[in-house]
């Protein structure tokens, strides 16, 4: 891993990064629930400007990097696209998440950029989100047994 | 369902316009796109909850190598969010804004959305930004599905005259 040497710039360009991403969707509106259940009720669908307008900018950096650039200056990383492999898994908690996504009107990133907005209610849902994450590793590390969860459990 | 027929007007598919999602949109990206440029990292946010429960819990699961070397930075990452939010918040648009959707679906919602995210291996950032943008066919089936079931939730729970 070359993450062993890291520049001193690693953390202030991590914040600076989350900090643009968090001001977008603040501006953007999914920092609040009511915008996300608006568009997830066909009232307004101006949330698919933000999703398609990240993952163009996302898109067009990931195409020039990987074909053009050599490494990452701050870790020595390699450029890569973000590909994880096909599963049930990717279907199941797809699903799962589209339940909470529709029943709440929020999603990860934008529960923390509400906490930014001054949106206190909201750490109901982050309490939420850790409760969630934290039901399902303990019981994926209960299944890890089986040796039916592939690969990535075997390394426990 | 008398808001069927208005929806049909193509002005009332935009009532707060498209200027805000489309800016927001570009700084999501951007934000990645900073990040991705200098340190070759895909940054998603919600790898944040497992990486974040190492600290507290002993389950091996959050203690795999790559949520334990990466749970710092993730800290770091989610502050900035926070912040950046803050900006907006306190300078750019002053006022404190407070949701009025109610407890138990902010609560329920949320422990779902931290199951379905984990166990899909990637959220709305992580799949939907930056799988998206990878050309991913495990991010765009992942993005379908929960886009579809999110819809179909959201107006089940509107039939049902729950609101906010």
């Amino acid at each position: 891993m070359a993450e062993t040497v890291r520049s001193p710039w690693f953390l202030p360009v991590i914040y600076v990064g989350g900090l643009v991403f968090g001001l977008g969707l603040a501006i953007s509106g999914m920092a609040r629930p009511e915008v996300v259940l608006d568009f997830l009720q066909f009232e307004d669908f101006g949330l698919l400007f933000v999703m398609g307008g990240a993952a163009v900018v996302t898109g067009i950096t990931f195409a020039i990097a990987t074909r053009s650039l050599n490494r990452a200056p701050l870790t020595g990383s390699e450029y890569t696209r973000r590909l994880k492999d096909f599963d049930r898994n990717v279907l199941v908690g797809g699903g799962i998440f589209g339940v909470g996504w529709g029943l709440s009107g929020i999603c990860p990133g934008a529960a923390y950029a509400s906490i930014g907005i001054g949106n206190y209610p909201i750490l109901w849902s982050i309490v939420g989100m850790f409760l969630g994450a934290y039901a399902q590793g303990y019981w994926r590390t209960l299944r890890a047994g089986d040796a039916a969860d592939g690969v990535e459990s075997t390394a426990d | 369902m008398e808001s069927i027929i208005p929806l049909l007007a193509v002005g009332e598919l935009f009532p707060r316009g498209i200027t805000p999602y489309l800016l927001g949109g570009l700084l999501v990206g951007l934000g990645a796109a900073i990040i991705y440029l200098a340190t070759g990292i895909i940054a998603g946010a919600s790898t944040f909850l497992e990486s974040t429960l190492s600290y507290v819990s002993d389950v091996p699961r959050f203690n795999r190598f790559k949520y334990v070397q990466s749970r710092g930075w993730r800290l770091v990452f989610t502050a900035g969010i926070i912040s950046g939010a803050a900006i907006w918040g306190l300078v750019l648009h002053p006022g404190i804004w407070t949701t009025d959707v109610q407890w138990w679906r902010l609560l329920g919602g949320g422990f779902l959305v931290g199951v379905g995210t984990r166990l899909g291996k990637g959220c709305t950032s992580g799949h939907g930004v930056c799988g998206v943008g990878s050309l991913s066919n495990t991010s765009l089936v992942n993005v379908a599905t929960f886009l579809v079931v999110a819809i179909g939730t959201a107006q089940l729970v509107q039939a049902l005259g729950v609101s906010p």
